[in-house]
């Protein structure tokens, strides 16, 4: 942040490429799970929240025959291993207002980086229930992974350096 | 740096939004069938309770260990103070085990500050002589902003706290947070009852409020203000000060009716308060647990800004 004037935006996918990139996530999701009964679709605070509506207005409006798609959200704040390392800053509060026991959680997030995250929110989901099983989408993957955690829907691989800012909106994903 | 949580006007208002945001949080965790996170694993509270309580000090218990937080609960009766050790030892020797946070009761004002100066563990005040009770103070603000569904602020919400202002310490810091979120607060009182000098108006007659309030604050009457010859009679507190039915009847539907307990039923409160409809006692008693463990949350799991190489993850 403390170079404004280094703050050259580069756009790497424009609204279109985003909107298509949902899509095809939405496609590939109801595919590996052949339909979407049974998936519970869970943005993680704050950045997947978005990202996972998108998603599941997707996945309803391709299987609109099917019932009704679970939509939630996780807050991972409390799950984290660097509290006490940096300031307090919990994003919204969790909203699962169903049962996870026995669904299949798609864990949505707009950037997977160290894989930190992503960590903590499979931790806070395990304390609603015992899903029988957990896959991953993310918008961007940008690499840097810090444990062992490995995406299942991508909707863009993103290489890119550990100084860099990725920002992913609806309209589009930017580096800076 | 070490920080801690010692009166309302240091923490401002601020701090009181960033508490009661955190709050909600916390009681999401507590709404859940295993209300209990990983966060404070590693971290020890320990609880020094130099005057009774029930309800303040299982709270903060509770608040801790639903939040993996390890607690340590000093029981002064049978302490080596009673064998003449000093305070400032007794201290010394508990923090010397490994204690990120004290809890103090003390029935002498500025007792946090002190304990304060002889240790780096972070300090919360649960109540010092007449003079603080933070944690009541953000469990209150916390219900109203719930109950009354005012995230932004209480700008236009009129408050009355009534009874024993003067000797109260959840007086004093209730309306401390009141005012600081922009709530007008008015003193119901015996004049006998009422601090020398205060900011909020005040009036001896509850009856001239009644009608114009959104919550009524009921302070508990404590019994050995009577021989303190403060006040003439329970009977007469009562008739003039209580929640009697002929009052309750007159309070609007919307009006909260507040307590910070322990209530004496047939004093302060001359009603069955599970009969009022806006009755939030019980509901001051849940949030506590959730205001305290945000509390706790905000001075063990936060740190400084540049302490954390790399950035967060996105």
């Amino acid at each position: 942040m403390a170079a404004d004037e280094q703050n050259r935006a580069k756009q790497v996918l424009g609204p279109d490429d985003v909107r298509r990139a949902i899509t095809r996530m939405a496609h590939e999701i109801i595919e590996r799970n052949r339909g979407s009964s049974g998936v519970a679709v869970v943005g993680i605070q704050t950045g997947g929240v978005w990202v996972a509506a998108a998603l599941a207005a997707e996945i309803e409006r391709i299987e609109s025959e099917s019932p009704e798609l679970r939509v939630g959200s996780v807050d991972a704040s409390l799950y984290r291993d660097d509290i006490g390392l940096r300031p307090v800053s919990p994003g919204a509060v969790s909203e699962l207002a169903f049962t996870i026991d026995d669904t299949t959680v798609v864990l949505v997030d707009d950037v997977l980086y160290t894989g930190r995250t992503v960590r903590a929110a499979l931790d806070a989901i395990g304390d609603y229930g015992r899903p029988r099983s957990v896959q991953l989408a993310v918008l961007v993957d940008r690499g840097h992974r810090e444990l062992p955690i490995r995406p299942d829907y991508v909707g863009k691989n993103l290489p890119t350096s550990s100084d860099e800012t990725v920002v992913v909106t609806h309209d589009g994903v930017e580096i800076s | 740096m070490t920080r801690s949580l010692l009166s309302i006007s240091e923490l401002g208002e601020a701090g009181i939004r960033r508490i009661l945001d955190l709050a909600d949080h916390m009681a999401e965790v507590n709404r859940r069938p295993n209300p209990k996170v990983p966060a404070l694993r590693g971290k020890t509270v320990c609880n020094l309770f130099f005057e009774d309580s029930t309800r303040t000090r299982l709270s903060f218990e509770t608040a801790a260990k639903r939040l993996s937080a390890d607690t340590m609960t000093f029981a002064v009766s049978q302490s080596s103070l009673n064998k003449g050790e000093s305070l400032r030892d007794t201290i010394e020797t508990i923090a010397a085990m490994g204690v990120d946070a004290f809890v103090i009761r003390h029935g002498s004002s500025g007792a946090p500050w002190q304990l304060g100066q002889w240790t780096d563990a972070s300090v919360v005040n649960a109540g010092d002589g007449w003079h603080a009770h933070p944690t009541q103070a953000l469990l209150d603000m916390y219900t109203v902003r719930t109950a009354l569904h005012r995230r932004e602020g209480f700008d236009g919400v009129r408050v009355a706290i009534v009874g024993d202002i003067k000797h109260s310490r959840v007086a004093r810091s209730t309306s401390a947070a009141f005012r600081l979120l922009g709530a007008d607060v008015t003193f119901v009182s015996p004049r006998t009852l009422l601090p020398p000098v205060h900011d909020e108006p005040s009036t001896a007659r509850l009856d001239d409020v009644l009608g114009d309030i959104d919550v009524l604050y009921l302070l508990r009457m404590q019994r050995e203000r009577m021989n303190e010859a403060l006040v003439p009679s329970l009977r007469e507190y009562t008739m003039r000060f209580g929640l009697t039915p002929a009052r309750a009847a007159r309070l609007g539907e919307h009006v909260l009716v507040m307590h910070p307990g322990p209530m004496n039923r047939g004093v302060e409160m001359a009603v069955d308060p599970a009969e009022l409809r806006g009755n939030v006692i019980t509901k001051q008693v849940a949030n506590g647990i959730s205001v305290r463990m945000a509390v706790l949350f905000d001075l063990l799991g936060s740190g400084s800004e540049s302490s954390l190489a790399g950035g967060i993850d996105a």
